[in-house]
């Protein structure tokens, strides 16, 4: 056989698997970590999941910014909790991508380099105690609407980590919503803090579920391996129309004047979202992004001779036990 | 000074309550065994999901391969003899 014939052969061969692994999802079974996948499902995978891992990560410093400054013990031990809870949906998220044969080790370094990217929505800074409450009602309120259909993804670590994450975040939202009711029952200065913590984190909660379907890139393919089940625009809308009735019993108002019910879409119209700042912010230009980066790559380094020191005794422990087994 | 070791990768298994097997739940680095267990519990069990954990260091386990799948168990498909249902009885016959 010629050089030219082997090559066709392994085209054809590799079409046929490629084929027989898009039918495979299409029936809805599972892709498991050692089945045969396309490299560009292997490397779509590992983007979306380390992404999504960072985000859980850098996403605890806006709130751990609060943790010492809570009202109350209930507050302090709810969003220490809260916090906790972003460190593992992190750790879930980073071992499920490590079964695509990456290590944790190239992970953080595609964080601390500035390579990955996370959601910029933690690029905001959170300046009062009600940014605490915005975040749980609106970051997390928003992030359910996009993990919920991450459960039934194809690949089958993401989505038992998916699972996990969902069970948790309700608790997130509920803790958040709380905040700013209470806030909204006390005197009318709290009440003001509620509604500009609203004002602020509103248009960066409707970014999060990226640009346009118009401009989004990658909505095809990330349906038909079931990393998306609906497009951003339908998303968006959905947190809209859920998080509007939920502003109107705190007794809030939505900052945007344009919105208004739509009777025939049964929906609600809202206005343009200023996708300059949320690609000023993407680019790393968002009021926080080198403070997160430089907090996240200090922690980093100021942990090394910990992590180092533990491997150390590890090593001398087990040393230590092969010469007592002689 | 880095001796640029990393901690090594360790699978979790859980048993969520007495009377059930452990369950595969995921996996975690962890310097040794006992850091392995503690950061589990932290990691997978901060709900009462476990009453018992296991952690083995991920390259002790030797894992089947799904190329291979069709010799290793596609000879079981065939057996249909192992079935209650492949033996023909009587109606009446009953309690089995
Ligand atoms: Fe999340
Ligand atoms: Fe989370
Ligand atoms: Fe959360």
């Amino acid at each position: 056989m010629s050089e030219d014939q082997i090559k066709k052969m392994e085209a054809e061969r590799s079409r046929s698997l490629e084929a027989e692994f898009e039918a495979r999802i299409a029936r809805d079974e599972k892709i498991e970590p050692k089945d045969w996948m396309p490299e560009k499902y292997r490397q779509t995978h590992i983007r979306q999941i380390s992404q999504h891992a960072h985000s859980e990560i850098v996403g605890m410093l806006p709130e751990g910014n609060w943790i010492t400054r809570a009202p109350s013990l209930r507050r302090k031990v709810a969003l220490l909790a809260k916090v906790q809870d972003e460190a593992g949906h992190g750790l879930y998220l980073y071992s499920a991508c490590e079964t695509l044969g990456i290590s944790r080790d190239e992970l953080y370094e595609q964080l601390h380099s500035g390579k990955a990217k996370y959601s910029s929505i933690f690029n905001y800074p959170t300046v009062t105690w009600a940014d605490i409450g915005a975040i749980g009602w609106l970051v997390d309120g928003a992030a359910i609407i996009n993990q919920v259909p991450l459960c039934n993804t194809s690949f089958g670590p993401y989505a038992r980590a998916m699972v996990r994450v969902c069970k948790e975040e309700s608790f997130h939202q509920r803790q958040g919503y709380e905040i700013m009711l209470k806030l909204c029952e006390g005197t009318a200065e709290q009440k003001e803090l509620a509604q500009d913590a609203l004002n602020r984190w509103w248009w960066p909660s409707l970014m999060m579920f990226g640009p346009t379907d118009a401009e989004s890139t990658h909505t095809e393919q990330s349906m038909k391996w079931k990393l998306k089940r609906k497009t951003n625009d339908e998303l968006r809308q959905q947190f809209i129309d859920q998080t509007v009735p939920q502003a109107e019993i705190l007794g809030l108002t939505i900052p945007d004047p344009d919105l208004k019910w739509n009777e025939e879409r049964q929906s609600y119209d809202f206005g343009e979202i200023n996708w300059d700042e949320f690609w000023q912010v993407v680019k790393g230009h968002g009021p926080m992004n080198k403070e997160r980066m430089k907090a996240r790559v200090g922690a980093w380094e100021r942990g090394e001779w910990v992590r180092d020191a533990a491997m150390a005794h590890a090593e001398k422990q087990q040393e230590r036990k092969a010469k007592e087994a002689v | 000074m880095s001796n640029k070791k990393n901690w090594p990768l360790w699978e979790v298994f859980v048993r969520s309550k007495n009377g059930l097997e452990h369950r595969h739940f995921g996996s975690l680095h962890a310097a040794d065994a006992e850091m392995a267990l503690e950061n589990a519990r932290d990691v997978y069990t901060r709900r009462n999901e476990g009453v018992s954990i296991w952690v083995v260091e991920s390259k002790h386990i030797t894992a089947s391969n799904p190329e291979h799948n069709g010799e290793l168990f596609e000879p079981a498909k065939d057996k249909v003899y192992r079935h209650p249902t492949f033996y023909d009885l009587p109606d009446d016959v009953k309690h089995m």
